[in-house]
């Protein structure tokens, strides 16, 4: 067998989280109204202005349409025949960790994300978010006496609605695009954030969010606040099961920091990505923007995309403080059918604002990857600076990589560089590691992990491991 | 060193082999015993780099007859990986780079993966680190190199040094060193050869491909084997590359059409 061969059936491995809980689940019928917004809100028991916040972005969305110009194919989605809303059957939020149903504290160990008092990460904070709700925050106390808030965010609009009326879309409008538009109306849950001036949070945060049902969307909404001199490093994982019917997954994360306040952002994707032939997986459709308002202000994006069937996403940064910094690293993985179109965008109105992107697409067997990232120095920014670099690896000779790259400066006394490369994982670099006694699957695996070491050292310690392995996991197989 | 009595570690017997439709190896055979430092000389195009490829398991390389024992097994059957983990190393003429894939990182993999096939422990990072210090010395290498990506920006004499490390830590029982001398300067070589030579020792054997006598200055061969149209038309002692030298390959063309034109297949044994 010619090792082009043995490298094309190394990067089919079974999806591992493919399993369902079977759990009684209290839904809505399927389909999209004015009603159906003003029953989740009522469900929810909203304030008014939060439900008129989802009326409005409503109406807006039923004006607009969805966008097509990304590198993307797919059959058209019916929104009608999407269930908006899923919740397991409990009370809402328990008080405690022993009365949550231990069906839901099992799926969530055998995801890796223990819950239970005894076994939880040491010093991860985690949000477990399960088809619509959220149903178990860890260390919330602890952090309380930091005057840090992390909950979920039905939780939040019930006790701090004062703050989310403040933050809430003042990022991402509602009318941004279609699919924030549509989060705006339908969203369910998702992580609130906040953390008070001069505050640096003690521990790492975390959001699991697992997609159970097989015919409803998720449309989770994070919002994150680093007031003055504040910081905090958040990071969110996700799953799905495997079901032969796609999935809408829509999202929207809104970042603040104020004056001298740092967010760093990390993600790793792994919903399901449809069989081989493309059937199934979910379509990740995903609005995430931070806002730097205050004068040196800092938010940096990691994202480890493996996972979905349609990856649409462009995790930006709003500079608008003096001295900002915004940051971007991304490994995107795709395999068999998968299609993702992702990048970032970033804004720079503040002076000296600077900017670093790092991108790294990896594409085996028929998959296609594209980046797409805009650079906008706006007619303020003196002394901006940005710098972008994207590589792209292939593996086969059926997979497809494409760098869209916007720039568009109104200031002259700005920098902007930008990089780019290809490469194929050579039979010459595996038969030179092989003949060292190395095995083909770890010599593919060195060499994908080496491509991302960049942004990998960007990841909270305790996952730049775990992204490793799954990198790896997704690249392994039989081999012969 | 050459004693009768010492065991066999590489019988290669009328190997054949092609790369996509060519044919290249015809009929190949050679006898490698524990102690020995064997070199193949040729011009370009004989099939020398062929054979070394062919011996470390290249997919690209088709065998197409005849066979390989390594210390009694069948060598062909075996994965790349498992061939120099069992002791069979090839140094690349032309080693490649690895961009992104840590040397430090890469040569405790390699050195683990044969360590675990002696059935000895595997190294950790520190264990590794004072094993890697120790054997740059045989090559004079920088430990900077240590920190690069395999390969990566390396000049030519840095990546032959990096071969002849990994050499050192993979301890081999047959190294096969394919043009280990191109494009090496004076001192360059001179480093290169003085790793070999430390390395060679009575329990294992060296097969030299060079184009070249000047390697030989530094590597006494106890044997030299003069390939041709892809085989062995003779096979000396070291005087057989001092005779190559002065009379150039010209005489080695003569030959194989004298040979060719009678219908003579078989390899002239001269001793």
């Amino acid at each position: 067998m010619s090792s082009a061969q043995a490298v094309g059936d190394l990067v089919s491995q079974p999806y591992k989280y493919g399993f369902v809980t079977d759990i009684e689940t209290e839904k809505i019928a399927k389909g999209l109204s004015e009603d159906v917004v003003r029953l989740i809100s009522s469900k929810k028991q909203e304030p008014d202005f939060l439900l008129d916040f989802r009326l409005r972005a409503y109406r807006q969305w039923l004006q607009m349409q969805e966008p097509d110009w990304a590198s993307l194919g797919y059959p058209p989605i019916d929104y009608q025949n999407i269930i908006y809303y899923a919740a397991p059957k409990q009370q809402a939020k328990k008080a405690s960790l022993d009365e949550v149903d231990p069906k839901l504290l099992e799926t969530f160990d055998k995801l890796g994300i223990p819950l239970s008092e005894q076994k939880r990460l040491s010093n991860v904070a985690v949000d477990a978010v399960f088809d619509s709700v959220s149903i178990a925050t860890t260390y919330k106390e602890k952090l309380a006496e930091h005057g840090v808030i992390f909950c979920s965010i039905s939780e939040a609009v019930k006790e701090h609605p004062e703050l989310i009326e403040r933050y809430l879309g003042t990022v991402v409008a509602s009318n941004d695009n279609y699919f924030a538009a549509l989060n705006s109306a339908v969203f369910s849950d998702g992580s609130f954030v906040f953390i008070p001036k001069g505050v640096d949070c003690p521990m790492e945060l975390s959001t699991y969010f697992r997609i159970n049902s097989g015919d409803t969307g998720q449309f989770e909404r994070t919002l994150i606040v680093a007031e003055e001199g504040a910081s905090v490093s958040y990071l969110e994982g996700c799953t799905a099961p495997m079901f032969d019917t796609n999935q809408l997954h829509a999202a929207v994360v809104e970042l603040v920091a104020l004056d001298d306040a740092s967010i760093k952002y990390s993600t790793v994707q792994n919903w399901y990505a449809g069989d081989e032939n493309g059937v199934g997986g979910i379509y990740n459709f995903v609005t995430k923007r931070g806002h730097c308002r205050g004068d040196r202000s800092h938010i940096s994006w990691t994202q480890v995309e493996t996972g979905s069937a349609i990856t649409w996403k462009y995790p930006s940064c709003v500079l608008q403080g003096a001295d900002s910094v915004g940051e971007f690293y991304s490994v995107a993985l795709t395999n068999n059918c998968q299609q993702a179109d992702t990048g970032t965008k970033m804004i720079h109105v503040g002076p000296r604002s600077r900017s670093t992107i790092v991108s790294k697409g990896i594409s085996a067997g028929r998959s296609s990857n594209s980046y797409r990232g805009l650079v906008q120095i706006g007619p303020k920014a003196v002394g901006a600076r940005n710098y972008s670099q994207c590589d792209s690896m292939l593996i086969g000779d059926r997979a497809a990589a494409n760098t869209y790259p916007y720039i568009r400066s109104q200031q002259p006394q700005s920098a902007v560089e930008h990089e780019a490369s290809t490469c194929r994982i050579s039979e010459d670099q595996l038969f030179y590691l092989q003949s060292r006694g190395i095995g083909l699957e770890e010599a593919v695996s060195m060499m994908v992990s080496g491509f991302c070491r960049d942004v990998f050292n960007q990841l909270p310690m305790e996952f730049a491991a775990e992204a490793d392995k799954l990198l790896a996991l997704k690249l392994e197989g039989s081999v012969g | 060193m050459i004693r009768s009595d010492a065991p066999v570690l590489l019988e290669i017997r009328d190997l054949q082999a092609r790369v996509e439709d060519k044919a290249i190896l015809k009929g190949v055979n050679l006898t490698v015993r524990a102690g020995e430092i064997h070199a193949v000389m040729g011009r370009n195009g004989s099939g020398k780099s062929t054979l070394s490829k062919v011996l470390a398991g290249h997919p690209a390389y088709t065998v197409t007859g005849g066979s390989v024992t390594y210390r009694g097994d069948n060598l062909l059957e075996l994965d790349p990986e498992q061939r120099a983990r069992i002791g069979v190393f090839l140094g690349f003429q032309y080693p490649v780079e690895i961009p992104g894939v840590s040397n430090l990182e890469f040569l405790r993999v390699a050195t683990n993966a044969r360590r675990g096939e002696k059935g000895e422990e595997e190294l950790d990072t520190f264990a590794f680190e004072d094993l890697v210090r120790e054997r740059l010395k045989v090559v004079q290498m920088d430990p900077a190199f240590l920190e690069r990506s395999v390969n990566e920006g390396f000049s030519g004499g840095e990546k032959k040094r990096n071969e002849i490390l990994q050499m050192a830590l993979l301890e081999p029982v047959v190294a096969i060193l394919d043009e280990t001398d191109s494009g090496l300067d004076i001192d360059a070589l001179r480093i290169v050869a003085g790793g070999v030579n430390q390395l060679a020792g009575p329990d294992n054997a060296t097969l030299l491909i060079t184009h070249y006598q000047r390697l030989l200055d530094a590597i006494t061969p106890d044997y030299v084997h003069v390939m041709a149209a892809g085989r062995i038309l003779r096979t000396g002692g070291k005087e057989l590359a001092l005779e190559l030298e002065q009379r150039g390959y010209d005489w080695v063309d003569e030959e194989l059409a004298a040979l060719e034109a009678a219908g003579d297949r078989t390899p002239v044994e001269v001793g």
